[in-house]
C-alpha cells in the first residue's frame, strides 16, 4: 500500500474521532471545533521537541578523526614503500 | 559453508589520493573475507585511473576493477554500471572520500550474516555511531530533516542519506531499477523503496568523518531539493 493512502488512513480516522466528538457533545462544542488546530500544534511543539533533543545528544566522534589521521599516515607510508606516488592535495 | 563473495562498487571523481587510501584500508581489514573493489571513475581529470591501475598492479586484477565512464554522470548510474561487472553475491557501497572508514566493512558483513538482513545500513545517529566536522548549523538541519522524514515517512531506517550499505545483490538489482531520483535523495529513495517492498533491513553503527564539510556548503538549494524528494517519497512510495 502506497505510503500517502496509509497517512490519509490515519487523516480519515481522526477526522471520524473528531466529527463523533461533536456529535457527541462529550466535549463542549466550542473546544471541539478547536482539536485540530491542537493537534497540529502539539505535533509542530513534538517536532521541535525531537529536533532540540538529538541535537543535544548528537553523537559525536572527536576521536574518529584523530584515529583517522593515524590510518591515513599509515597508508601512505605503506604506498610511498609500493613505489605508489599520490600527490597530496 | 559456501564462502561470500563481496563486490565493493567505489564511484569516483577525483579521488586520486583517496581511493588509494581507500584501497589499503580495505585490504587491511578485510583480510579474512573474499572481495573485489569496483572503481567506477567518470573520467576524472586529477588521473585517479591512473592510480587505480598501479593499484591493479600491486593487489591483482581480479581484486580491483576498473570500470570507468566517459563523462561525469550521477551516482545511480554509478551503482548500476558497477553492479553489471560484479561477479560477488553481495554488494557494498561506499564513498571515495574516506567519510565512510572501512574499518566498520566487518560489522556490516558480520550483521548480515547474524540476522541474514538483505540490507544493512550504516547509521551515524545512534550510540556507538556519531559525526565529526560538523557544526550547529549543519547539526541541526541534518536533525530538523531527520525528524521530518520519520514524522512523515516513517523510513524504517534511521539514517535515510547514508550511502554506506551492504546489499544482497539481487535485492539491489531489485530496488535500484524502481528508482528515479537523483543526487541523496536517490539514497533516501533506495532505503525506502526496499522497506515498502518487505526487505528485511538492519543497522549498523558508524562514524563519519567530514573532511569535505566546509568546502561543499548545505545551502538553500539543498534543503529545497531534500523537502521537493520527501514530498516525492511521501506520495510515489
Amino acid at each position: 500500500m502506497k505510503h500517502i493512502l496509509k497517512i490519509l488512513g490515519l487523516l480519515v480516522t481522526v477526522s471520524a474521532i473528531w466529527i463523533g466528538l461533536l456529535q457527541a457533545s462529550i466535549v463542549s462544542s466550542s473546544y471541539a471545533w478547536l482539536l485540530p488546530v491542537y493537534l497540529i500544534v502539539l505535533l509542530g511543539c513534538y517536532g521541535l521537541f525531537m529536533v532540540g533533543v538529538g541535537l543535544m545528544f548528537f553523537p559525536t566522534c572527536p576521536q574518529e578523526s584523530h584515529l583517522l589521521q593515524k590510518d591515513i599516515a599509515e597508508a601512505k607510508d605503506f604506498l610511498k614503500r609500493k613505489g605508489i606516488d599520490v600527490n597530496s592535495d | 559453508m559456501e564462502k561470500n563473495m563481496y563486490s565493493i562498487i567505489i564511484p569516483t571523481y577525483n579521488e586520486r589520493l583517496n581511493i588509494a587510501l581507500v584501497v589499503y584500508l580495505v585490504f587491511k581489514h578485510l583480510r579474512e573475507f573474499d572481495f573485489e573493489i569496483i572503481i567506477v571513475d567518470d573520467s576524472s581529470p586529477d588521473g585517479t585511473q591512473d592510480i587505480v591501475k598501479q593499484l591493479q598492479l600491486l593487489y591483482g586484477e581480479e581484486r580491483i576493477l576498473l570500470r570507468a565512464r566517459k563523462k561525469k554522470l550521477g551516482l545511480g548510474t554509478a551503482y548500476c554500471h558497477g553492479l553489471k561487472h560484479a561477479s560477488g553475491d553481495f554488494v557494498i557501497i561506499m564513498d571515495a572520500d574516506l567519510s565512510h572508514h572501512p574499518k566498520y566493512l566487518p560489522s556490516f558483513i558480520r550483521k548480515q550474516k547474524e540476522t541474514e538482513a538483505s540490507i544493512v545500513t550504516g547509521t551515524r545517529y545512534v550510540r556507538g555511531g556519531g559525526v565529526h566536522g560538523w557544526n550547529l548549523m549543519r547539526k541541526l538541519t541534518s536533525r530538523g530533516a531527520n525528524v521530518l522524514a520519520q514524522t512523515f515517512l516513517w523510513p524504517g531506517v534511521s539514517d535515510l542519506t547514508g550511502s554506506f550499505r551492504l546489499y544482497k545483490k539481487s535485492v539491489l538489482e531489485d530496488v535500484i531499477g524502481s528508482v528515479v531520483s537523483k543526487g541523496y535523495v536517490f539514497q533516501m529513495e533506495m532505503i525506502v523503496r526496499a522497506s515498502r517492498k518487505g526487505y528485511h533491513i538492519e543497522e549498523v553503527p558508524i562514524t563519519f568523518v567530514d573532511r569535505v564539510y566546509g568546502t561543499s556548503k548545505l545551502g538553500g538549494s539543498e534543503i529545497v531539493e531534500y523537502l521537493k524528494g520527501l514530498i516525492y517519497l511521501i506520495f510515489a512510495t
